[in-house]
């Protein structure tokens, strides 16, 4: 053990001696807290403020209250479930899209990523090339990943060359809402499994190879090695998979804009997009509307959050 | 069944496991890299042949060729002749719909007319260089690559050492307010992080830190994402180790230096690699943070590249690739800390 | 680990700390480019600071994305950069910096300026100055000349209807069998010069009123156009909200007769089409109020926060004075905000007869825009008429709601964003 480690040992030494290893918890979760506090949590809390207060000042001392009001807005319809009778349609239209992309995209999400890292956890020849194959698209910046589609899907693109190649038509994807929104579900797995796969991959290297071992010499059969073993001692992050995939689904935004700017029509236009067009995109940037609109889609997600994590600790009893 | 999917396999013979594996890492090769391949290949086209469709695979343009006594490179096409052989021409005017062509073998420069739909262009693999020389040239690229660099470097330490600890005592402690404190930091990530940009950036600006690096370093620090992921995967590590050292009156923090880090390294080995992608490639926060240039990182170099209504993506794409080199190399060292052998040694 | 963890850490130590040295009088400006503006304003400053020892100005070349969503939140928390290029002309006006009375002949501002001071102006102000057009543009067609001539249609004149260049170009397309007889650049700002020459109002009295007839009109042909095949889906069917979408890549291409965009396109299309094909701007096409398009372009306006205005006013000067304003817009190519400039023509650096001619054409349409096309793009609150006409046509087009539906969704978008703006 060199000087360093033992210099970065020193000062929490004393702080156990004058505080009690029960206190240490509270030292580790400090610096985090201290940080996560000023720049997650602070801005989070001015985020209600201007749900509840109105007007286009950025400043929060200067926007005036208007209660629940920008809520209200949000919620205001003539009819119920008719979303063209609501005073703010676009912001249901999303909801409605949102709710039909998210469960495509986390099941399709996690299903491949999962795949992929176990194969990824093989003995093989370019291991690290493969991984990093996999790991590409995550590189790149929404506005690349948006072009490269655009190359693949155009009418001239190359998909539709394959296809003319084989002796079949062309089909106009960007256009008919339901390939753009199939698309919109394909590009966003294309995009983001790679920071999946790799959670999951780091989750295989914690199942201790000797349970293989055992199991191999018991002659279990392999299927059950997988349910019984690897899925099991995978569960704690297969839970980050599942939560980080769910959020980050309903989140959804940054390629998908770019590529369609929600169309055709509004079909794939979902939840952060109209929270974004309402804050930035118009010349009055109407913050309360799109802070008020962030706040009910959070609340919603922090419930199903928390189902998740209620399923998986009720699973483990 | 599925052997595959249940162990490492070692190097016995193939089965059609190893095939099922193959097979799929060859597709995943067509399409998860070849796209960024071709977008590779494409940063090394032209403006125009950018703009081609269908789109090219390989960097293609006109054929072109210098004939004396003209000012620029003139372009070459087939064009029939009278015995019905296409012959190489090259184009020294247009008059509407027909082109005026030259022998260029032809010392005489014997004027050859061609409606311009009878002719074809000549095309030959061509590489635009200057889409990496001129933008090199124009972009304080040094400044921008130094920035990004210490804005990565700094941010990943820190995100790595303060989450850790986070992590540690979420996973491995009972203490009063353990599960609001996780509940809470979770709970930020619900909100979408575009909404909090203008509030994140009155605090940010509040504190003086509006146009310095360290703007951009310490607000996404903090990661839910990592505590989150380190936590679980902590987790998964048997508290009985801890139990052996503390019989050895090792203090709490050398059980988490000593002990829980380097058994959580395939963990810590991903969060670098997510931490060094998301700082490296961060473009809104300091699109908010900084607005000078000399503080800019080079993704807001780079997007300088987007006007209102032109995108100069022959500059783009090829500071993309370059851009893209230095994480490649992150990603190469860091995957191998992402491999087996720490858990199995302590359990027993 | 240990390793790891030293290695990020003396990297760390290493990666060299910015300098912050400052001198006391720079000026800085945040500026955008669509081309190759930056570059031509960097070589013009150059001069200036040669002459102006005293004064250093810092342009930093910024993302458009900051000059739409950064520079307001710097501008309304008081951190404004001391000027800026922007697009939104009258959205912060009242930030402005008047430099009326710190430039050295206001005479002659107000005598070469006179059509775009007023557009800089916060509400209620009608004396001050408040920066400098940095080129002005004007929305109109180009059309691809080669195609015209391939199928043997002439180009409709200077006078010919929207109705007729869609039937001249439908017949050219089919002829030729190009896929887009008719482009438009999708954007609210594009789609009003056309609904003012139908006789589109955008204003009753004071008020702002975006649907009348001359918009229905317009909104009604272009939904028609996109039934008929005039107008193609893949040009707005494929995106949505507000997102600008232009036709740039298929009229190189050659797939376009017609497309409606604006003189910023020429010097892209100079480089990318090259002698592919012959293409120029044409005259904008008529309705029965006028033959207009939209008038734009950025502004480079100074802001009240700065610390030193003098210095600011006299970048100001230098930037508007006849030689600069003259040879910065005859290299980046944008029409002469600037009356004594316009009156004896700009020496554009126009390497091809295509450009030439679109050039010509373009001042030529700058002087036929309609005052009501004027009077909009001096609106402080133009944006939201933008948006609202174009999200709610585009969801029309895409048989999400009827032409009716959406008339009435643009009105009462319209009403809600001025409502949230604070406009009475």
């Amino acid at each position: 053990m060199s000087t360093l480690g033992r210099l970065i040992d020193a000062p929490f030494e004393a702080l156990q001696r004058r505080l009690g290893a029960a206190r240490m918890p509270y030292v580790f979760v400090a610096p985090n807290l201290l940080v996560f506090g000023i720049f997650v949590a602070a801005p989070m809390i001015l985020n209600v403020w201007y749900a509840v207060t109105g007007g286009t000042q950025l400043m929060p001392a200067e926007r005036p209250f208007v209660g629940a009001s920008n809520f209200g807005e949000l919620l205001d319809c003539d009819q119920f479930g008719v979303i063209a009778s609501c005073r703010q349609d676009r912001f249901w239209r999303a909801v409605a899209n949102t709710a039909w992309f998210v469960p495509f995209q986390v099941i399709g999400l996690v299903a491949v990523s999962l795949v992929t890292a176990l194969i990824l956890n093989r003995r093989m020849a370019w291991r690290g090339f493969f991984r990093a194959v996999f790991f590409y698209p995550v590189l790149l910046s929404p506005v690349v990943v948006a072009l490269i589609w655009k190359w693949v899907l155009q009418p001239d693109g190359v998909l539709n060359a394959l296809i003319v190649a084989g002796g079949g038509a062309r089909v106009p994807f960007l256009l008919d809402p339901s390939w753009a929104f199939s698309w919109t579900v394909v590009i966003s797995i294309w995009a983001h499994m790679g920071f999946y796969t790799l959670i999951l991959l780091a989750g295989l290297q914690a199942i201790p190879a000797d349970l293989y071992e055992a199991a191999e010499m018991d002659g279990t059969p392999h299927a059950r090695v997988f349910w019984r073993i690897t899925l099991p001692l995978l569960m704690p992050n297969m839970v980050v998979v599942l939560v980080l995939g769910l959020i980050r689904a309903v989140q959804s935004f940054d390629e998908i804009f770019v590529l369609t700017g929600g169309g055709p029509g509004t079909a794939t236009q979902y939840i952060v997009q109209y929270i974004y067009e309402t804050a930035f995109a118009n010349q009055t940037h109407i913050l309360g509307l799109a802070a008020a609109a962030s706040i009910l889609v959070g609340g919603v997600l922090m419930v199903l959050t928390m189902l998740q994590l209620a399923a998986t600790a009720w699973s483990k009893r | 069944m599925i052997r595959f999917l249940t162990r490492r396999r070692g190097g016995a013979r193939a089965d059609w496991t190893d095939w099922f594996a193959r097979i799929y890492l060859l597709i995943g090769l067509l399409v998860m890299f070849g796209p960024v391949a071709w977008l590779a290949l494409s940063s090394f086209k032209t403006q125009t042949a950018l703009q081609e469709f269908p789109p090219s695979l390989l960097p293609m343009g006109q054929k072109q060729v210098a004939l004396p006594g003209t000012e620029r490179p003139l372009p070459v096409f087939l064009v029939p002749q009278p015995d019905g052989v296409a012959q190489e021409r090259v184009m020294v005017r247009r008059v509407g719909l027909e082109g005026q062509f030259v022998d260029p073998a032809d010392p005489a420069r014997r004027i050859e007319r061609a409606r311009l739909t009878a002719v074809t262009p000549v095309r030959e693999l061509h590489f635009a260089i200057e889409n990496y020389i001129e933008p090199l040239k124009q972009f304080n690229f040094t400044r921008f690559l130094g920035n990004s660099l210490f804005v990565t470097i700094v941010s990943t330490a820190i995100t790595l050492l303060i989450n850790a600890m986070c992590a540690f005592a979420l996973s491995k402690y009972e203490f009063r307010g353990r599960d609001g404190i996780f509940i809470f930091i979770l709970s930020t990530l619900m909100i979408p992080i575009t909404v909090v940009l203008v509030p994140a950036f009155l605090i940010v600006t509040g504190l003086g830190l509006g146009n310095s690096l360290w703007g951009v370093i310490l607000p996404p620090a903090a990661t839910p994402t990592g505590v989150f992921l380190l936590r679980q995967y902590m987790l998964t590590i048997p508290d009985e180790l801890m139990d052996a050292a503390r019989m050895d009156h090792a203090s709490e923090w050398r059980l988490f230096w000593r002990i829980i880090l380097p058994l959580a390294a395939p963990a810590l080995a991903v969060l670098a690699i997510f931490s060094v992608v998301w700082r490296w490639n961060d473009f809104l926060w300091p699109l908010i943070v900084l607005n000078r240039q000399e503080n800019f990182t080079l993704q807001l170099g780079l997007a300088a590249f987007q006007g209102e209504l032109q995108t100069q993506w022959h500059y783009l794409l090829a500071m993309t690739v370059v851009t893209l080199l230095p994480v490649t190399l992150v990603f190469a060292f860091l995957q191998k800390y992402i491999t087996t052998g720490i858990a199995s040694s302590g359990m027993k | 680990m240990k390793t790891l963890f030293r290695r990020a850490a003396l990297a760390g130590v290493a990666a060299f700390l910015p300098a912050f040295a400052q001198a006391a009088t720079d000026v800085r400006i945040m500026w955008y480019s669509d081309g190759n503006e930056g570059e031509v304003a960097r070589d013009l400053l150059n001069r200036f600071e040669a002459a102006n020892p005293d004064i250093k100005v810092v342009l930093d070349n910024v993302p458009y994305k900051m000059i739409m969503e950064t520079l307001p939140q710097l501008v309304s928390s008081g951190q404004a950069p001391d000027m800026a290029r922007v697009t939104d002309l009258g959205g912060q006006a009242d930030q402005y910096l008047d430099i009326g009375p710190l430039v050295k002949d206001r005479a002659y501002w107000e005598k070469n300026y006179a059509t775009t001071l007023p557009w800089l102006r916060p509400a209620g102000n009608t004396t001050g100055i408040f920066g400098v057009m940095t080129g002005i543009t004007t929305t109109m067609p180009i059309v691809n000349e080669t195609l015209f001539q391939q199928a043997g249609i002439p180009l409709p004149g200077p006078k010919a209807t929207w109705q007729e260049w869609a039937v001249a170009a439908k017949a050219v397309a089919q002829k030729t069998g190009v896929a887009i007889p008719i482009a438009i650049d999708r954007s609210g700002h594009r789609v009003s010069g056309p609904a003012i020459s139908m006789g589109a109002k955008y204003f009753d009295g004071e008020n702002p009123a975006l649907v009348d007839d001359g918009l229905k009109t317009m909104t009604k042909l272009i939904y028609d156009w996109h039934r008929d095949g005039t107008m193609s889906k893949q040009i707005w069917g494929s995106v949505g909200g507000t997102a600008y979408r232009g036709a740039n890549e298929e009229f190189a291409n050659g797939q376009v007769v017609l497309y409606f965009s604006g003189v910023w396109q020429f010097p892209q299309f100079a480089k990318t089409i090259g002698d592919a094909f012959d293409w120029h701007g044409v005259p904008n096409p008529c309705g029965p109020a006028a033959c207009s398009g939209m008038p734009g372009g950025a502004a480079l306006v100074g802001y009240k926060s700065s610390k030193h205005p003098a210095e600011v006013a006299r970048v100001m000067d230098y930037m508007a004075s006849e030689p600069v304003m003259a040879e910065y817009l005859a290299r980046t190519l944008f029409l002469s905000p600037h009356a004594g400039i316009a009156a004896k023509g700009v020496a554009y650096d126009a390497k091809t007869p295509q450009l030439k001619k679109s050039l010509e054409a373009a001042q030529a349409n700058l002087l036929a825009l309609s005052p009501t096309a004027f009077r909009l793009q001096g609106y402080l609150r133009n944006r939201i008429m933008f948006n609202a006409l174009i999200v709610r046509l585009n969801q029309a087009i895409a048989g999400e709601m009827s032409l009716d539906e959406a008339w009435t969704r643009m009105t009462s978008d319209v009403a809600d964003g001025m409502k949230a703006a604070g406009v009475r």
